[in-house]
């Protein structure tokens, strides 16, 4: 069984992009010599900065032979018929087999396809892969159409078993196959021939290319955590940054350096991104101190002063890029010292979204909002709207400019030097987070209020202006945002009735829409004010505007603005009150998904939310915990049946009746000793669920919810709801209503499936 | 190739300007016009354009008005020079032939770490993009290196491959001078020896104080409009001139005012008169110059248009 190497030569690959094409050559080739019947027994894929690789060990040297059969005609039918089969197939009627059918004597044919010898079938999959190649972007070169992501050079392809190796021969826009490649760009360029992929790697092994991107990676973290250890220091560890550079050389070899000592007073994350961001390099940090000391570079070669004038090189280029880090770190503590005000300014003339204003008018909502949310998080509210109107000032700042991932630690340092609160520094640092699903959420009151405030203000500004996540699209991450505030509100305890801020921070942006708009040009007046969009509301709330709008001005505004509009099914469009209640429902959805991680079925989630607070999502979550652990108890699973039987009856007897039952059923017109034991089971439970509820203490009424599964099932035993005494009937369905209000003080287990 | 270190800034311009001229490439003189980079050049931006081959290089004065420090900054100026080379079709051994000018300005390829590092080059005033890499030489950017796929909104048949050198700053790498205004210009032995803050210093303070401070805006904007307009009163012109009965595209005239409009941009950006939202308005007006600049450009002999066939 052969054994197929491939290699496609180019100028340099990004590095971002060699683990994904070296997986997809392995993907598309493997798959297409398996469609065309060649199987294999292995394949590694691997990629350097100038080639991609595949081997594939064990293929069949010829794909097998398929016997295809075809159901004709019948005997007998229309001469044209069986010329038109004739010809699909390409047989003649001699070729031709009679079989027996069910409807009587048919036609089959026959067809054998002979199999194909591997080669034929490498060369047309390659080829097709080489055309196709997905590479994220690519490019033409020089007169030709082919695009590859840099300059295709050489194809190498050869087919290799005991008696030796053959070039797979191919011919892609010129580019005819080989079996040779070329080494290192500088150290080894000569090309040789290679006759197996063991051959393969030892040669260019011997010619400066270490082909595996893992032992690349493993020679340079080992080399550089040893020459850190040598010196007492620790490499600080990246994995992001070891992958990038193990797909900028062919041949590692590590350089430490050293630092210059007037930037190690710089704080050590800005030595850390401008080395890594700039320069690619790992920092070298000291164990004890914490400072970093010295940096790892990783050239690609060997020289024969032992990288002496490379070294000295990238530490001349780092002390220019420190230089400018430290100028930009030195102006920046001079407007942080005297109190940021420039920067705030500045962001007077910087767009958020055009629809939604400056970024100083975002930071204006923010802290009006944080100011507001302050108590209910138990924060000082001078410190939450002081914390909002500097916490993205670093936005401004010089450092933030060259390296925009250090926003919001910048600002901590910035606020820190201004002399302000700890509190304050620590949310310009926090109240960006949490970031992702594993990333910490802020726990200090302050930072919890801008958070929230930063969070709930860009989703109420996204809902007014209709640019909801659709699908897979959220370009502005509003489903993050919504997470890290149903996390935050969690994971801190908050008790914070979102509808009612939502709805105040919608009135704040809609209010900058309209003043945006100068809607009080437009002077026709107008009926239907239920047609107004939630900006106009406000405005004419405000008494701003007093004339009023018709329909068609407005939607000249909207056009001629540029604004989209969305009517909703009934052709209205959404009020503020509609929009608030679309965003919590978004809330809702997500804190489903976020429930579901942790266990918590989404039928449970509706049967809470169908109780009143549900915009108080701890309330919420607490609720629908107790509830889930609730339906798991043997009794919980039995009283739900109770309830829906009770329910089901009771729904069906008021839809026929047309009436409500809910008028108080009365102990004297019990019959049954179990009817009684209901009655008598009911006012205890009401007893011990109301004081529960108020105190929320959802497990003492769930239990109290428990101890009505009996009596329950035995009232449905005893007793048969639709008596013939009318009166005895209607007692009865009164019951089962006051079942239905007392289970209802807990949860909607109507929504409970199954 | 000699590959002793040279002792001044302009002995290794002459160095790149006798290598590609060994290398078969036009050496053209700069273009007589203010722009922001060597790209600007017609010989590039142009002749980038359309099926003839091509090969020209030559170095650039190059203005970025924002850049300006008076001179103080160790390597930022707001006049500094390019050297360019556009070569098409791009020919396979570019890479080699670059690293080959390395070589020849006294970079030993023994001891130094030359790595191409992606980097995507796209031009949103002139409407053009393309895929490559900036040259590291031991950590430090020396060169950016890219094949052309569009100019002017216009796919690039065949492609051209373009090298772009910052003088000062590879200069002051391979003399070792940390201070630009240090850098020996001619040859430091000679009998007048000059540096380069000998040549520039004056010229930085006093440009830069023009650029920030003392540039009248009401006139830069209305030169603006004015180079707008000319160039579209240029390309509305008949092609066929009823003076000499020729037809005559005049793509280049046109394009000098595209430059200069974005010359003017550049300026009043230094002068902070644009807002971050009339900043792309900007940029977009004069990228719709340089676009119908490069339509007209596909119209004439030299990108290799030819008349159709008679009926």
């Amino acid at each position: 069984m052969p054994d197929l190497l491939i290699e496609l030569f180019s100028e340099e690959i990004p590095a971002g992009m060699q683990k994904r094409a070296s997986e997809d050559l392995q993907k598309l080739v493997t798959n297409g010599l398996v469609e065309a019947g060649l199987t294999y027994a292995g394949a590694m894929a691997f990629a350097t900065p100038r080639r991609l690789t595949l081997t594939v060990n064990g293929l069949l040297a010829e794909s097998p032979t398929v016997i295809e059969e075809r159901k004709g005609p019948k005997v007998g039918a229309p001469e044209k018929a069986i010329e038109g089969f004739l010809r699909g197939v390409g047989l003649t009627l001699d070729d031709l087999e009679i079989r027996d059918d069910k409807k009587g004597q048919v036609y089959f044919a026959k067809m054998t396809k002979p199999g194909r010898p591997a080669a034929e079938i490498i060369a047309e999959v390659l080829t097709a892969t080489i055309r196709n190649f997905p590479w994220p972007k690519s490019m033409r070169w020089g007169s030709g159409s082919l695009r590859w992501v840099r300059p295709l050079q050489s194809i190498l392809c050869i087919l290799a078993d005991e008696e030796g190796a053959e070039v797979v021969p191919l011919e892609v826009d010129g580019f005819a196959s080989g079996n040779t490649t070329g080494g290192h760009r500088f150290l080894s360029p000569d090309r040789f021939a290679v006759s197996s992929f063991d051959d393969y790697e030892a040669k260019l092994k011997r010619a400066k290319v270490v082909l595996r991107p893992d032992e690349r990676a493993e020679m340079i973290w080992h080399d550089a955590t040893n020459a850190a250890f040598a010196n007492g220091l620790e490499v600080v560890e990246d994995r992001g940054l070891l992958a990038e550079v193990a797909g900028l050389v062919e041949w590692p070899v590590v350089l430490m350096g050293n630092i210059d000592e007037e930037f190690l007073e710089l704080p050590p994350e800005v030595l850390q991104t401008s080395m890594k961001e700039h320069q690619k390099f790992f920092s070298v940090k000291n164990p004890k101190t914490g400072r970093i000391e010295k940096f790892v570079t990783v050239a690609n070669r060997e020289t024969a002063d032992n990288g002496a004038t490379i070294l000295a090189g990238n530490q001349k280029v780092l002390a220019a890029r420190l230089a400018d880090a430290k100028f930009f770190w030195e102006n920046d503590l001079r407007v942080a010292k005297a109190g940021m005000g420039d920067w705030q300014d500045a962001l007077k003339n910087v767009t958020f979204h055009n629809k939604l204003g400056t970024l100083a008018e975002r930071i204006d909502r923010i802290a009006t909002l944080a100011r507001e949310l302050a108590p209910v998080v138990g924060a000082d509210a001078d410190l939450a709207e002081k914390a909002a109107r500097v916490a993205k000032a670093d936005l401004s700042s010089e450092m933030v400019y060259e390296f925009p991932e250090l926003q919001g630690l910048m600002g901590r340092y910035y606020a820190e030097a201004a002399g302000m609160e700890p509190e304050v520094a620590a949310a310009c640092e926090e109240h960006y987070a949490p970031l992702g699903p594993s990333d910490d959420v802020p726990t200090a009151a302050v930072s919890v209020a801008v958070s929230l405030a930063e969070k709930l203000d860009v989703l109420t500004g996204f809902w007014a202006i209709d640019e909801k996540p659709t699908g897979s699209k959220d370009p502005f991450a509003l489903r993050r945002a919504a997470l890290g505030v149903i996390r935050i509100l969690q994971e801190t305890e908050s008790r914070v009735s979102l509808g009612a801020f939502i709805e105040r921070q919608l009135v704040q942006v809609a209010r900058r829409m309209g003043a945006s708009w100068k809607l009080y040009e437009f002077q026709d007046a107008g009926e239907d004010s239920t047609r107004w969009h939630p900006a106009m509301i406000v405005l004419a709330e405000d008494q701003v505007i007093e004339e009023e709008l018709s329909f068609e001005t407005m939607r000249q505004i909207f056009v001629e603005g540029n604004l989209s509009l969305t009517e909703g099914e009934d052709g209205r469009l959404p009020s503020l009150a509609d929009l608030g209640a679309d965003l919590l429902s978004f809330f809702h959805d997500r804190l489903k998904v976020y429930l579901r991680d942790r266990g918590i079925s989404h039928d449970v989630i509706d049967a809470s939310l169908a109780m009143p607070g549900n915009d108080d999502l701890v309330l919420l979550v607490k609720r629908a915990e107790a509830l889930q652990a609730f339906l798991k108890t043997d009794d919980g699973e039995n009283l739900v049946q109770g309830f829906k039987r009770a329910n089901n009856i009771l729904t069906q007897a008021e839809e026929k009746d047309g009436v409500e039952y809910s008028y108080g059923a009365d102990v004297k017109f019990a019959e049954a000793d179990e009817e009684r034991a209901l009655f008598a089971a009911l006012d205890a439970a009401d007893a011990a669920i109301k004081p529960a509820m108020e105190a929320e203490d959802f497990a003492s009424a769930m239990s109290a919810m428990a101890a009505l599964r009996a009596p329950i099932d035995a009232f449905f035993e005893a007793v048969q709801v639709n008596a013939d005494s009318a009166i005895i009937r209607r007692n009865r369905l009164n019951l089962l209503s006051r079942i239905r209000q007392t289970v209802g003080q807990v949860a909607d287990l109507s929504k409970i499936e199954g | 190739m000699s590959t002793d270190t040279p002792r001044s800034f302009q002995e290794i311009i002459l160095r790149l300007q006798t290598y590609w001229a060994s290398k078969g490439c036009a050496v053209l003189q700069p273009y007589d016009m203010e722009v922001g980079a060597g790209t600007f050049h017609p010989a590039t931006t142009l002749r980038a354009l359309g099926s003839k081959p091509w090969a020209a290089a030559y170095v650039q004065p190059s203005r970025r008005p924002t850049d300006g420090r008076y001179g103080e900054n160790p390597n930022r100026l707001q006049h500094y020079y390019q050297y360019q080379v556009l070569i098409k079709p791009s020919p396979p051994d570019l890479q080699e032939l670059y690293l080959g000018s390395l070589q020849a300005i006294g970079i030993d390829m023994d001891l130094h770490d030359i790595r191409f590092v992606e980097d995507d080059w796209e031009s949103p005033t002139l409407g053009a993009w393309g895929l490559g890499w900036e040259v590291w030489c031991d950590g430090m950017e020396v060169s950016q290196f890219t094949y052309f796929q569009q100019v002017g909104g216009h796919d690039c048949h065949p492609v051209s491959g373009e090298l772009t050198y910052g003088l000062e700053r590879l200069a002051m790498y391979i003399l070792g001078v940390d201070h630009v205004m240090d850098m020996p210009f001619n040859d430091p032995d000679a009998p007048i020896a000059l540096s380069y803050g000998d040549v520039f210093k004056q010229t930085e303070e006093e440009y830069a104080r023009w650029n920030f401070d003392v540039a009248d805006t009401d006139t830069l904007l209305q030169h603006f409009k004015d180079a707008e307009a000319e160039c579209a009163r240029i390309l509305d012109t008949d092609y066929d001139d009823p003076k000499t009965g020729k037809r005559i595209v005049m793509a280049h005239p046109a394009y000098d005012q595209c430059i200069k409009a974005s010359h003017i941009f550049n300026l009043l950006d230094a002068r902070g008169v644009i807002s971050v939202t009339e900043r792309q308005a900007y940029i977009g007006r004069v990228r719709a110059l340089a676009k119908r600049c490069a339509d007209a450009f596909v119209q004439t002999k030299a990108a290799g248009w030819v008349p159709e066939a008679a009926e």
